[in-house]
């Protein structure tokens, strides 16, 4: 059963330390002010996990929060590289990364499997590439029914998912809709779990693509307005593609980017504060 | 290639080789769109020759119809007026894996003769790579089962090259028929679109060869924007230039794009 709780305090007693944790959200509904928050109380040595880092773990890596990333694509989407993730692997800056890399298809897999108490999940891809030679999380493996060669992926068992939804109702559940990715299967694959939302409300209206998380496959709901900024919530707010663009020479430049954090994430209280201290640099429209 | 003028329209290179992407998507089909210039040359076949085909995007968008080019892959545009929204789990194994997809249209940092694909590092070695891509996203799988590929990049010799620094998505792997013996469900790359022509694979030995040319472009600049001794084939065709329509709409959909962009 979900308890609702702030922010601060479902970090604080959810996320440690040494723990795998999976932000996730494609494209739509990114995490942000939990990411923040993670980032703002210091957690060292994480492995993060997530199927497309962009801006959320440029930020946390160029932080410091982690010294492993599994993942399935690292671009800033319709702009170009994550640079803070990039000087990670290239040169080692703040510290070294180890990373695990997947396709898509694998890292949904891996999900999957681990939601459904399973110890790897099957699918047809990589042969021929070279990702098995530099991931060791890819293994052939032999139908036992056909004789079909395949290829085996590890089932991904987080400590801890984050997600961000548009709204949850009193007791806990949770309602998203629109884009929603693979925000189920990392719940359900995880041994705790943190969604923030937009708002709480008294009853959940339909929705096309509605999805429900139920109260009692989660740990922690918390109500953080904007909380997907930059990224976007559907019928709340769009994405601000701007933002992905202004992100560039921040996250290009080591320099830069620790004013930016320093100002914007350690700098403020919370999530609304740092809304607040971006727009008044003209980094968040309307 | 930069800017070409020709005949009786002005047109740059980039334009040609949406355009000429677009042209290869034929009515009716399902196809799993990558972000970019594929998604570019897929919503111009979509409106203009080809209104029935479906547009599925990873995000989970099946039939999506967006009025604006999405900066990525999962913008809300893509699920306003989709006839589905899936999970992703759902859109790489009911669709693409179930072999529900036709075309899979992708884009690609650097190919090689046989159409394999590196989206993953450039330069040294793996751990320690000169330039780190963003990696594999979606494409291995598409190029492993979509029916067919198609694939677009701008010709250069960085792009074009002998060997791969890493193979990301496989082609026609070492060529022949070793794609086949790997058990993927799809054939394989069946064209390669660019800004100077057309390249398809080789019916036996799938190496691919370059059989259009855009008009303006020349055999000698297309050799010498390829790191590979590229082949040529007997009867080169040219590339129709740019009908007036295609044009239009292609500079209508990218002004739409560029001023929602700026209202954000």
């Amino acid at each position: 059963m979900a308890e609702i709780m702030e922010l601060g305090e479902a970090v604080e007693s959810l996320v440690s330390d040494g723990d795998s944790v999976a932000f996730e959200g494609f494209t739509h509904l990114i995490p942000f002010a939990a990411a923040h928050e993670v980032i703002r109380q210091g957690r060292r040595d994480l492995t993060l996990i997530r199927m497309t880092p962009d801006l959320v773990y440029d930020q946390m890596i160029g932080a410091g929060c982690a010294s492993k990333l599994i993942f399935s694509w690292g671009g800033n989407p319709g702009v170009g590289s994550l640079h803070r993730f990039r000087d990670a692997v290239e040169k080692g800056w703040p510290e070294s990364i180890e990373i695990e890399e997947h396709s898509h298809a694998g890292i949904a897999n891996r999900y999957v499997a681990g939601a459904s108490n399973l110890p790897f999940a099957v699918l047809r891809g990589y042969v021929g590439t070279d990702l098995p030679k530099v991931t060791s999380t890819i293994a052939p493996i032999t139908c036992p029914f056909t004789g079909e060669e395949l290829m085996a992926v590890p089932a991904l068992e987080p400590d801890v998912a984050v997600v961000h939804a548009q709204q949850a109702d009193r007791n806990g559940n949770v309602a998203m809709w629109g884009i929603t990715g693979i925000q189920k299967e990392a719940v359900f694959s995880a041994r705790r779990s943190i969604v923030t939302v937009e708002e709480i409300v008294d009853e959940f209206e339909p929705r096309p693509f509605q999805i429900v998380l139920p109260s009692i496959s989660l740990d922690a709901v918390s109500v953080v307005p904007n909380g997907a900024y930059p990224s976007y919530a559907h019928d709340y707010y769009p994405r601000d593609n701007a933002f992905y663009e202004a992100w560039d020479p921040i996250g290009r430049d080591r320099g830069k980017f620790e004013v930016w954090m320093a100002r914007h994430v350690f700098g403020v209280e919370d999530f609304a504060e740092h809304l607040r201290s971006i727009e008044a640099e003209g980094m968040v429209k309307e | 290639m930069s800017g070409t003028t020709n005949g009786n329209a002005t047109y740059t290179a980039d334009e040609m080789m949406s355009i000429a992407a677009s042209r290869e998507l034929r009515g009716g089909v399902v196809c799993f769109v990558g972000i970019g210039l594929p998604s570019e040359a897929a919503n111009l076949a979509r409106a203009t020759h080809a209104p029935e085909c479906s547009l599925i995007y990873e995000s989970g968008t099946i039939g999506a119809k967006p009025e604006v080019l999405p900066l990525s892959i999962g913008d809300g545009e893509l699920a306003e007026n989709a006839d589905s929204v899936v999970s992703v789990p759902e859109i790489f194994n009911y669709w693409l894996q179930a072999g529900r997809v036709d075309v899979g249209f992708l884009g690609a940092a650097q190919i090689d003769k046989f159409g394999n694909i590196n989206t993953t590092v450039i330069g040294g070695d793996y751990d320690e790579p000169k330039v780190r891509l963003p990696g594999a996203g979606g494409a291995p799988e598409i190029a492993a089962s979509a029916k067919e590929v198609i694939v677009m990049l701008r010709q250069s010799p960085r792009a074009f090259v002998e060997k791969l620094a890493f193979i990301t998505s496989v082609g026609y792997a070492t060529g022949g028929n070793s794609r086949e013996k790997l058990g993927y469900p799809g054939a394989g790359p069946s064209v390669v679109i660019t800004d100077f022509g057309i390249l398809r694979p080789d019916p036996e030995t799938k190496e691919l060869t370059l059989v259009g040319l855009h008009p303006g472009a020349t055999v000698e600049a297309a050799k010498e924007a390829t790191g590979w001794k590229l082949k040529i084939a007997d009867d080169l065709e040219t590339t129709y230039e740019p009908e007036e329509k295609e044009l239009q709409v292609l500079r209508d959909l990218k002004e739409r794009t560029e001023a929602a962009r700026k209202a954000g």
